[in-house]
């Protein structure tokens, strides 16, 4: 379990994305933007210290060139100057979304809406439609960087 | 001398012995590694959780939130996590004999304490003593779950609001290997901060820090998930600790049962020969008298 690198190199700051089963990732990264509750915010190196919750939305970080998606849904964040921590209640990575299934979730979602009923039902609805949308989103924007899995 | 039928019953006693034992053995072994890799993977979140928590806690201001202030009252109590089943070697006795002094220790220094316990043990072995039991959860770890953690805890929440006690302690097993537990007593509530975190530099205290939504809201929420998921972790040790302990204990009681096995069916070869040897020297003896 050893992990957080305590030596950070110059202009890198460590991202840690972990939920509640499992630490999904502990990296240097460039630059790091997350969805904040009140708006979605980007950390650069040396950030001020900065503590939110989030919302349902997409995080992306940047290593050297390469720019990676993932999603989030609630949490929280911790922003250090050297570290950006994640506590996501749910996340996952852009490569390990399934679109298909993302996308049976959108129109279950969508009929359900249609359909209305209790308030409660409706309302749980709009977040797994949002919740899914999201994920296609990030799966499709995966997809166009010419990332697709092969299988 | 035992006979030798008695100890034909005798081995074949032993032997049935040590295939239950092996079969336990077998069966802690599986739910350990389930156990384990669910502590091991909810430990980052606890983890990183209790870090932002001690970060933020030193720097708010503690009287703004409830379960950060700290209360002058002398009621203490005492969270006793164990197991619901026996047969785990010193798991459960280790943790009752460390409740029991810490209870008698702050008992002593004028506090008036009680107890909640989690898992049968800990109820029994608390039921036959005069510790006052205030709530007991038995049967949590037969399919243990975040759900329980949240019972747990929103009970305790909302004693420690109304005022039945000032001071929360947990006394349970944390899972170090599978060879080894450790008894860890630790304090969940009012929620202190911890020292300060080795990685990265001492954050500068009072410096700015930006919080979104507001300070209030934020502690609304995260220091309840915060207390909540440190019960989680703390059922997730003990689930652990107490399959590697019970895994221990058994491995040992199947090589003792091996051990007396030879030693019994030794002993056993030994007068079944010393009986042919005498029967046969009859014999003999019988002949020779007949010349």
């Amino acid at each position: 379990m050893d992990n957080s690198a305590t030596t950070v190199s110059a202009g890198k700051f460590l991202l840690e994305v972990v939920t509640p089963d499992h630490r999904l990732l502990s990296q240097e990264v460039d630059y790091v933007s997350a969805p904040g509750s009140e708006g979605d915010f980007g950390v650069l190196p040396g950030h001020c210290h900065f503590l939110t919750t989030l919302r349902i939305g997409e995080l992306q970080y940047r290593v050297g060139e390469q720019t990676e998606f993932m999603s989030v849904l609630w949490g929280f964040a911790e922003v250090t100057p050297t570290k950006v921590t994640i506590l996501a209640e749910i996340a996952e990575k852009a490569e390990d979304i399934n679109v298909d299934r993302a996308e049976e979730a959108v129109q279950k979602a969508e009929e359900q809406l249609k359909r209305g009923g209790l308030p409660s039902e409706v309302e749980e609805a709009r977040v797994s439609l949002e919740k899914a949308r999201l994920r296609k989103k990030i799966a499709d924007r995966h997809r166009q960087k010419g990332g697709a899995r092969l299988s | 001398m035992a006979s030798l039928q008695s100890l034909r019953r005798k081995i074949a006693s032993v032997k049935n012995t040590q295939k239950i034992t092996k079969a336990m053995k077998m069966v802690a072994a599986a739910k350990l590694k389930r156990a384990q890799s669910r502590i091991l993977s909810a430990r980052p979140y606890a983890h990183q959780l209790r870090e932002v928590m001690s970060n933020l806690s030193q720097r708010v201001n503690r009287a703004s939130h409830p379960l950060l202030s700290r209360r002058d009252g002398n009621a203490l109590e005492l969270l006793v996590v164990t197991s619901d089943r026996g047969l785990c070697g010193a798991f459960n006795t280790n943790i009752l004999r460390r409740a029991v002094e810490f209870l008698e220790e702050q008992r002593g220094q004028g506090k008036q304490v009680s107890v909640s316990v989690v898992g049968r043990k800990s109820i029994d072995f608390f039921k036959r003593r005069d510790w006052p039991i205030r709530q007991e959860w038995p049967g949590v770890f037969d399919r243990l779950s975040f759900e329980h953690a949240l019972d747990i805890g929103q009970n305790v929440v909302s004693q420690y609001h109304s005022g039945t006690f000032d001071h929360l302690y947990v006394v349970y097993n944390e899972f170090k290997s599978a060879m080894q537990q450790e008894v860890i007593v630790e304090k969940l509530l009012p929620i202190e901060s911890l020292h300060v975190s080795e990685e990265g530099e001492k954050p500068s205290m009072g410096g700015g820090y930006l919080y979104e939504p507001d300070e209030g809201e934020l502690l609304e929420t995260l220091l309840p998930k915060h207390f909540e998921i440190q019960t989680y972790r703390v059922l997730l040790e003990s689930a652990a600790a107490e399959q590697a302990a019970r895994m221990t204990a058994m491995d040992g009681a199947t090589r003792n049962a091996g051990e007396l096995i030879k030693k019994v069916t030794l002993f056993y070869n030994k007068t079944r020969q010393a009986a042919i040897t005498k029967e046969l020297m009859d014999i003999v003896g019988g002949s020779e008298a007949i010349k």
